[in-house]
């Protein structure tokens, strides 16, 4: 009987391991910008290409950027989402259209709705690796001193509002 | 002398010619270089060179244009780390967090090793000798057996 122990036990520490494996997301990678200011950038606005925006005209506020794109099939699902969630005027919305055409961007606001504040044009996707972004949809939470406090990569959900987004906002707006 | 300027002439006009595609051709080799080290953040087991990912040429693009602005590969690499952590590096630095990763397997093969030698320790010291009066009988049970054989 003894001598099945120890395999026993190797096999339930793997199964452990491998289990544990199984729940991890491997698209989910850490952010290093998290407690760190999101980097500068000036782009044209993507309604009106005269007008330029940087993350400084934020200031003050807390304040989500949102990375989408017409051509981003899982920013359709977070779409309706997102536009709920501007109704209730917890926080602004930027949004970061990532590599995208302007009149692209701009017709599927149209047809789909804007929750957004305003829209920044990047059509190169170079402030987009400035912040990191792998995968579009990808949400930041900045703070009103400018400083980047969480990064939600993939679809906003309603759980992750109600669980993740509306508390740290809530805090960040007290402090 | 008249040669010799023409000859230097030649030589410099030469040497530009030639040197612009070697230039160009050098840097390619470094951006393949960075490349190499680099994770590709959409499909996640393959460098950036390897891959053809969107994301993956644009970062591509990004170490050409760092390197020819003058940027070291080790400089490039940390302006890729800044952004998107120790994940974008293909081979894991060496670090706290990562030193089961890289000696795990290494004290596993020690354990191993360690546990094979104690079971053969064990194994050897549990064969016990025969005293001569054991080894006595035993030759008399064999020859018991075999003369059993013989009448069969």
């Amino acid at each position: 009987m003894k001598r099945f122990l120890l395999p026993l036990g190797i096999f339930l520490i793997v199964l452990f391991f491998l289990g544990a494996g199984l729940r991890l997301n491997p698209r989910e990678i850490p952010s290093p910008f998290i407690g760190k200011a999101a980097p500068p950038f000036t782009l044209t606005q993507l309604e009106e290409a005269k007008n330029n925006f940087s993350p400084q005209d934020m200031h003050g506020k807390v304040w989500l950027l949102n990375v989408w794109a017409s051509w981003c099939a899982a920013c359709r699902e977070e779409h309706p989402v997102l536009l709920d969630f501007a109704k209730r005027g917890a926080v602004p919305i930027v949004g970061l259209d990532y590599k995208d055409e302007r009149q692209s961007g701009n017709k599927w606001l149209a047809q789909f709705g804007n929750p957004y504040q305003l829209s920044v044009f990047d059509s190169d996707g170079r402030v987009g690796i400035d912040y990191g972004v792998y995968g579009v949809p990808e949400t930041f939470v900045i703070d009103k001193q400018g400083v980047i406090r969480m990064k939600h990569v993939g679809p906003v959900t309603p759980a992750v509002i109600k669980e993740k987004l509306l508390p740290l906002i809530e805090e960040l707006n007290r402090a | 002398m008249h040669r010799s300027l023409l000859s230097a002439i030649t030589l410099i006009l030469v040497s530009y010619g030639i040197s612009l595609p070697v230039a160009a051709e050098s840097l390619e080799k470094r951006v393949m270089q960075v490349a190499e080290e680099l994770r590709c953040l959409v499909c996640q087991n393959q460098t950036i060179a390897d891959s053809q990912a969107d994301l993956a040429i644009d970062l591509k693009n990004q170490v050409r244009e760092k390197l020819a602005q003058g940027m070291t590969e080790k400089e490039v690499i940390s302006f890729m780390v800044q952004r998107y952590g120790d994940f974008v590096l293909y081979r894991p630095p060496v670090k706290s967090t990562t030193w089961v990763l890289w000696f795990g397997p290494f004290f596993l093969l020690l354990s191993g090793f360690i546990f094979l030698f104690i079971k053969l320790r064990q194994r050897q010291s549990s064969i016990e000798i025969l005293s001569a009066a054991e080894i006595a009988r035993a030759a008399e049970l064999l020859a018991e057996k075999s003369s059993l054989k013989e009448f069969q």
